[in-house]
């Protein structure tokens, strides 16, 4: 088959997205597929026209990649694609968004409270400090509304850090959410089609605690797949991956992050659209731990892309 | 040393350079499962856990966009060396000496390089014995074999803070405790350098050498002091310190006077020095050299043949014959004259386009300007929304062993027209004032008002004072100089 791998784009996490996508073109290669490497830039709807692959898969993180957008014009050209769709691309770019669909699903997320910069500059919403301190609580978390990777994501352990961390989350985002912090053990839930594969832990070290760098690199942060958890434990984590999956209607492949509260509650923090799929990315390791090789994971990836496309097809109108 | 380019921060311009023709495509070997990383993550040398990461260089790679103006590089201007200039000693070189300019060299160098080299610090007032010289591949090479030579794991070794961004991953592979001494305008503040030898000395240690940038200090623009000059020579003698002076950029200066180098000062007792090519010729060459003591180079010299024999032969017989033109100063006063038209256009620019609250230095030379913003910004954070508006800096956590939370930013003027470097402070300074605007929304301090830039127009036209005013408030602490 001709099959696009899309890597690279202009997000800040353009490396990362080159290095998914050049893992998943290897295995699209020993699977035998015809391979085209498009790196989307001013050129991409012309070279798609030019290419005409059969399937794409798109292997792009953060803004432009992972928000619907590329997915859109995929759509427009009838070139079936990996990953959830628009719909649900928007939804989870968007935290605030997703959260708000989460919470009306009934699963359990931090409480937050969401602003942007108009907020502040036009509606004095910098008054509103104290009650939103209140009603969070200290330690609390900034994070701006849509990037995917923990850019710009910043701890407040008092007030008088609030103002740095919203300068520093407005760097990447016009609109920021003030998040509860939830103390607790951090998982990941890779679902594949709507099979929720085995949990991971990520352990980092205690100095790397939330830190972007240390998420991408060995002897940084410890991951233990399947995480230890009791049974119970464990069901209750991956039931509530797979409704968030759902609430947020993704398809084909995606990754909820969340916390395991100390009271034992699992806290849906995030949905990535597409999650990474580097050397240490925790979607493959998921994968691999259900006993999938990476190439029997892309080819399941892209073999959910068609389904989904004919059954669309299949729809009247 | 300041020159190099040991991340991909300053790749952006050569990493889009084309390739020659014919190159076949490069085939990627096959990607390791997870399980075969963890393999390979048990065999890491402990090192390896101290290397810098890799997620700010994905972030700098972004930069290398074609329509990024970087200011982030540490390049210089190699397309204004003549073309016809290459050509000529290239093809002499063939003609005349191609066995040997092809065949492996001595590892100390060329004694002909060694008289180049010498040329070019007898330029600074220095004389170095030939014997005390060995010619390294680029002076990164030079920072990293003097660092393999003395450093043990643990070893505390003394620099300024901010530091050359490049000696930063250098120090953390040869595990040393780096510690970093603040500058003023006048260079590495002495007081607190004397300090933290006594602090060391309590608990009975002793530096294996203090690295320092004195003249037109990368990242941070400014000039060890004469007065300073002498001190740390002294506090080296009386301490028995050695000082790695490191000078890429010495003969680079735009206005007032030379100062002495820490050599010449010192005679080369407790002074190793480190120079280069690659600002008043070509990094390309990958030429730079180290000057030591006797005992120290022996040490040296079999650190370098572990590495790699020998330097370049091609490239040392490359400056020798352009050395043999006698023409090297001509272009480096070329050099000059277009490096301080940029440094001036990038100055202008920030006085223009910047908000009160920053700060920068004022180089009397070099490739670097150092810009402060208030403490609230964190440039690291901040150069993602400049990526936004395509243009790009280095952030200052760069330029610290510890990473740490910084809002100075190095910006870069050699590399740029006089006319995209002041777009370039246009952009970055569009996102400084929003940045301020929005902290100040927040505090509920009294926003500041930009000048819009009808305003800025008009007092330019009447030649007002109001900017000027700012100027002089921004330059207020370099009275020193």
């Amino acid at each position: 088959m001709r099959a696009a791998v899309l890597a690279g784009g202009r997000s800040l996490e353009r490396q990362i997205s080159l290095r998914s996508g050049a893992r998943v073109e290897d295995a699209l290669r020993s699977l035998g597929h015809d391979v085209i490497q498009l790196d989307p830039g001013a050129d991409l709807v012309r070279r798609l026209k030019d290419e005409r692959p059969e399937v794409a898969f798109i292997a792009l993180h953060g803004p432009g990649g992972e928000d619907g957008t590329v997915q859109e014009l995929l759509e427009i050209l009838a070139v079936p694609y990996t990953g959830p769709g628009v719909a649900a691309c928007v939804r989870c770019m968007d935290k605030i968004v997703a959260k708000h669909e989460i919470r009306t699903a009934g699963v359990p997320t931090p409480d937050w409270v969401a602003f942007n910069a108009t907020a502040f500059r036009e509606l004095g919403a910098a008054d509103a400090l104290e009650e939103i301190e209140a009603r969070l609580g200290f330690p609390l978390v900034v994070k701006p509304a849509s990037q995917g990777s923990s850019l710009g994501v910043e701890f407040a352990g008092s007030r008088d850090d609030v103002p740095a961390a919203l300068v520093a989350a407005f760097s990447y985002d016009d609109r920021v959410l003030f998040e509860r912090y939830v103390k607790g053990r951090e998982l990941a839930v890779g679902i594949l089609g709507t099979d929720a594969l085995p949990i991971v832990e990520a352990i980092p070290k205690q100095e790397d605690f939330f830190n972007f760098e240390a998420r991408y690199e060995i002897g940084r942060t410890t991951y233990v797949c399947p995480a230890e958890l009791s049974e119970p434990e464990a069901q209750a984590v991956q039931d509530a991956a797979r409704r968030t999956y759902e609430a947020l209607g993704c398809a084909g492949f995606a990754r909820v992050d969340l916390m395991l509260a100390e009271d034992g509650e699992p806290q849906v923090l995030e949905v990535n659209a597409i999650p990474g799929l580097t050397d240490t990315s925790l979607f493959p390791q998921a994968a691999e731990a259900a006993g999938l090789s990476f190439e029997d994971m892309v080819d399941r990836i892209v073999a959910l892309a068609l389904e989904r496309r004919s059954e669309s097809a299949a729809l009247p109108g | 040393m300041a020159e190099h380019r040991p991340d991909s921060r300053d790749l952006g311009a050569a990493s889009r350079a084309k390739p020659p023709r014919g190159t076949p495509a490069p085939r990627r070997r096959a990607h390791t499962s997870a399980r075969d990383l963890e393999r390979y993550a048990g065999l890491f040398a402990a090192r390896t856990q101290v290397m810098r990461s890799s997620a700010m260089r994905d972030l700098m790679a972004i930069t290398a966009r074609p329509e990024v103006i970087s200011l982030a590089g540490g390049l210089p201007d190699t397309s204004s060396f003549p073309p016809e200039s290459f050509a000529a000693q290239m093809t002499k070189i063939a003609q005349e000496s191609s066995a040997e300019a092809l065949q492996y060299g001595p590892t100390e160098g060329f004694d002909f390089t060694k008289e180049c080299i010498g040329q070019v610090m007898a330029a600074e007032g220095m004389s170095p014995d030939p014997d005390d010289i060995i010619v390294t591949t680029g002076g990164q090479q030079a920072i990293d074999l003097v660092t393999k030579t003395l450093v043990d794991p643990g070893d505390p070794v003394i620099c300024e803070a901010p530091t050359y961004p490049g000696a930063v991953p250098v120090f953390c592979s040869y595990e040393a405790d780096t510690h970093q001494v603040s500058m003023d305008e006048g260079g590495m503040r002495i007081d607190e350098l004397e300090a933290l030898l006594d602090r060391l000395a309590a608990d009975g240690r002793r530096p294996k050498f203090i690295y320092s940038v004195p003249s037109f200090q990368n990242p941070a623009g400014v000039t060890l002091s004469a007065e300073r000059r002498r001190r740390l020579v002294e506090i080296a003698r009386s301490r028995e310190v050695l000082l790695v002076e490191d000078n890429p950029y010495g003969l680079l200066r735009y206005e007032g006077e030379p100062l002495p180098p820490l050599y010449q000062l010192d005679g080369g007792d407790y002074v190793i020095y480190l120079g280069t090519f690659s600002k008043i010729l070509s990094p390309g060459i990958r030429l730079g050299w180290c000057v030591a003591p006797p005992p120290v180079m022996e040490k040296v010299v079999l650190g370098k043949q572990a590495t790699d024999l020998c330097t370049s032969t091609l490239t040392q017989y490359f400056v020798a014959e352009y050395f043999a033109e006698g023409r090297w100063r001509d272009y480096v006063a070329d050099l000059t004259v277009l490096y301080r038209e940029r440094r001036d256009a990038m100055i202008e620019a920030l006085q223009r386009h910047f908000p009160p609250q920053c700060e920068w230095s004022r180089p009397e030379g070099g490739l670097f300007l150092w810009a402060t913003l208030p403490e609230y910004i964190d440039t690291s954070d901040l150069l993602a929304k400049a990526l936004r508006e395509n243009v790009a800096f280095v952030p200052g956590a760069a330029a610290y062993v510890d990473a740490r939370h910084s809002s100075a930013m190095r910006l870069n003027f050699s590399a740029s027209q006089a006319d995209e470097i002041r777009e370039g402070i246009r952009r970055i300074g569009q996102v400084v004032w929003e940045q301020v605007a929005l902290y100040e929304t927040i505090t509920g301090e009294h926003p500041a008002r930009r000048p819009a830039e009808s305003d800025t127009a008009e007092l330019e036209a009447e030649g007002a004072d109001v900017l000027p005013l700012r100027r002089r408030e921004a330059r207020g602490g370099e009275a020193g100089h």
